[in-house]
């Protein structure tokens, strides 16, 4: 029998539905319209029946919930087992996982026990079930055929538009799901002290580098992006400066990102930051040095001293937003 | 009893900046100098502060490619480590995740029929490939538990290893019966340089290669042959232009200006 259709798995976390999960409604619902075929989401949580309606408005097929305790806290080979049953019992030949920590293992797991070939961090799917992906630290895109019955691909965070809930609601299914012993007992878990936006899924990211000359620097970043919204990142040498923390690197050796609005403050835009950010929508280059490479790619380069001119910036945004009450 | 440890390092491009091959579409690597997989020096680094934290324990460097690829478990043994095997044949050429972690796996196992492993290391990517999955694929195939991002191994023991794992929102304490497999972030520790020692022990170094039929495995089921997935074409980066400059004036008009942009571009 052949595989034909496409199923999204759907992990929550800390009980709820990450973003990204929409974004890969989106990427799928694309996909089964070009090839004809159904797009069915499956939801591993240990709230799964609840949160399988989340997914149900939004353009489905169909919803599995396979709801288990063992499902709160990822498990690498017990969501493995959970999602493996629904694929191969129902045949699917296209996995879709959200590339993050928990998607990337997954996947890693389900091709294994899918016998299919894995395309990771994929930023497109062409309509002929091709990959895009980055090659090189970045520095390529690859495409990637595959060879195998069963494709297992991880989409890149804001690769695709988050897909809307509408009036329509799938079918959900519950299916009954046997854990057994869980080799991987989570002792604890330690939520991020600050409230700070995660850089993954964030639509704006401020980011300072060695141009700041010191840990104070990112005062004024952190002002802008909390006017704006935004996450907090910065260049590896902001980070081995002890300035910022490792988890807020963006770059080679950090995070992967392409928010719509990247702000780059004082950062020169070497090549392994810029294999982290150059697929961001609009790049702006704060910088004194008007010649530095992130000024030669930035969509909108200001050539000044950042100390002066965030503080004006943000007066600045305050100021329109008192005067015509429009939130970001 | 101390722990064995198996690390597995992979030898990439020097530099990540490689040309494509007009006549095949491909990158351009063969020649280009090569050296141990930069993510890999972090799990290299952790496996030898393992063997230094429970006495009696053994490290073992495991990799995957040509002949010249044993320069890396040189690396790892002038680091610390004690011992590599050296996966290699022409029919493991092109493989892609699936077919390389299925091979590592084989291998994996006839170490452990050996001497038993209690943990395997990976990095948490390479600078070629970069997936990052085939720490866990590789977990997958032998059926033991694993953990990815870890950014700490807190505790470990005979029969189990407490790691914390970095996630998005937070870190996620887990206790994993060993063996088990574990991918290391940057996070983990620093890397320290070869000592002189080492230098010494990595030159007399002999390793024994293992083919498909050593593993246990058909040509059939590695390489580009036992691959689910493969690379058709690549591409560079379409370049970015640059695009307007906010210069000259005040501070005051440039942020003005630039605010001015931003709202019209409906981006803030």
């Amino acid at each position: 029998m052949a595989n034909k259709g496409i199923l999204i798995v759907a992990v929550s976390q800390r009980g709820v539905l990450t973003p990204a999960t929409f974004e890969l409604v989106t990427a799928g619902r694309k996909l089964a319209d070009a090839l004809k075929e159904p797009l069915a989401a499956v939801v591993l949580s240990e709230k799964a029946s609840a949160l399988a309606g989340e997914l149900a408005a939004r353009g489905v097929d169909k919803v599995f919930a396979v709801e288990s305790p063992a499902l709160a806290v990822f498990d690498e080979q017990i969501h493995a087992k959970a999602a493996a049953q629904v694929a191969s019992k129902e045949g699917y030949g296209k996995v879709l996982i959200a590339s993050n920590v928990a998607g990337r293992a997954l996947a890693a797991r389900l091709a294994v026990l899918l016998k299919g070939g894995l395309a990771a961090d994929v930023s497109e799917i062409l309509p002929d079930g091709k990959a895009l992906r980055p090659y090189y630290s970045g520095n390529l895109i690859a495409e990637v055929e595959f060879k195998s019955p069963v494709c297992v691909m991880t989409l890149a965070p804001m690769s695709y538009p988050r897909a809307e809930a509408s009036a329509a609601k799938a079918e959900v299914v519950a299916v009954s799901f046997e854990p057994g012993a869980s080799k991987s007992a989570c002792v604890s878990y330690q939520p991020e002290q600050s409230n700070e936006i995660d850089l993954g899924g964030a639509e704006k990211i401020v980011a300072g580098g060695r141009g700041l000359l010191n840990a104070d620097g990112f005062k004024p970043l952190r002002a802008l992006a909390q006017i704006l919204g935004a996450a907090v990142g910065a260049s590896r040498a902001a980070v081995d400066a002890g300035w910022i923390p490792y988890k807020n690197q963006v770059g080679l050796t950090g995070r992967s990102v392409r928010p719509k609005l990247y702000i780059a403050v004082g950062i020169s835009g070497q090549i392994q930051h810029l294999a982290g950010m150059s697929s961001s929508g609009t790049i702006v280059a704060i910088n004194t040095d008007k010649d530095c490479p992130l000024m030669q790619m930035a969509s909108i380069g200001v050539v000044a001293d950042f100390n002066e001119l965030i503080p004006i910036v943000i007066e600045e945004i305050k100021a329109r937003r008192g005067s015509t009450a429009v939130a970001a | 009893m101390g722990l064995h440890i198996v690390v597995c390092v992979k030898s990439t491009p020097s530099s990540a900046n490689v040309p494509v091959d007009p006549s095949t579409g491909l990158p351009k690597t063969a020649g280009a100098p090569s050296a141990i997989n930069p993510f890999d020096e972090f799990a290299v680094e952790e496996a030898v502060r393992l063997k230094e934290r429970v006495a009696g324990s053994t490290a073992t460097a495991l990799t995957l490619g040509p002949d010249g690829a044993a320069d890396v478990m040189r690396e790892a043994i002038a680091r610390g480590c004690d011992a590599g095997v050296h996966v290699t044949g022409p029919e493991f050429d092109g493989g892609d995740s699936y077919a390389t972690s299925l091979a590592l796996s084989a291998a994996i196992k006839k170490i452990h029929a050996e001497k038993p492993v209690s943990l395997v290391l990976f990095g948490k990517n390479t600078n070629d490939g970069g997936s990052g999955v085939v720490g866990a694929e590789t977990a997958a195939w032998l059926d033991w538990p694993g953990a990815t991002s870890v950014k700490k191994i807190e505790a470990v023991d005979d029969a189990s290893a407490t790691v914390h794992r970095a996630m998005e929102d937070g870190t996620d304490v887990l206790k994993l019966t060993l063996p088990a497999c574990v991918s290391t972030v940057k996070e983990i520790n620093e890397p320290r340089l070869p000592s002189l020692k080492g230098k010494m022990a990595a030159k007399k170094a002999v390793f024994p290669k293992w083919g498909a039929s050593e593993l246990g495995l058909t040509a059939a089921q590695v390489g580009a042959a036992g691959a689910g997935a493969k690379v058709v074409k690549a591409s560079t980066q379409p370049a970015r232009p640059a695009g307007l400059k906010v210069e000259g004036g005040s501070a005051a008009e440039k942020a003005k200006k630039l605010v001015d942009i931003l709202m019209e571009r409906k981006l803030i």
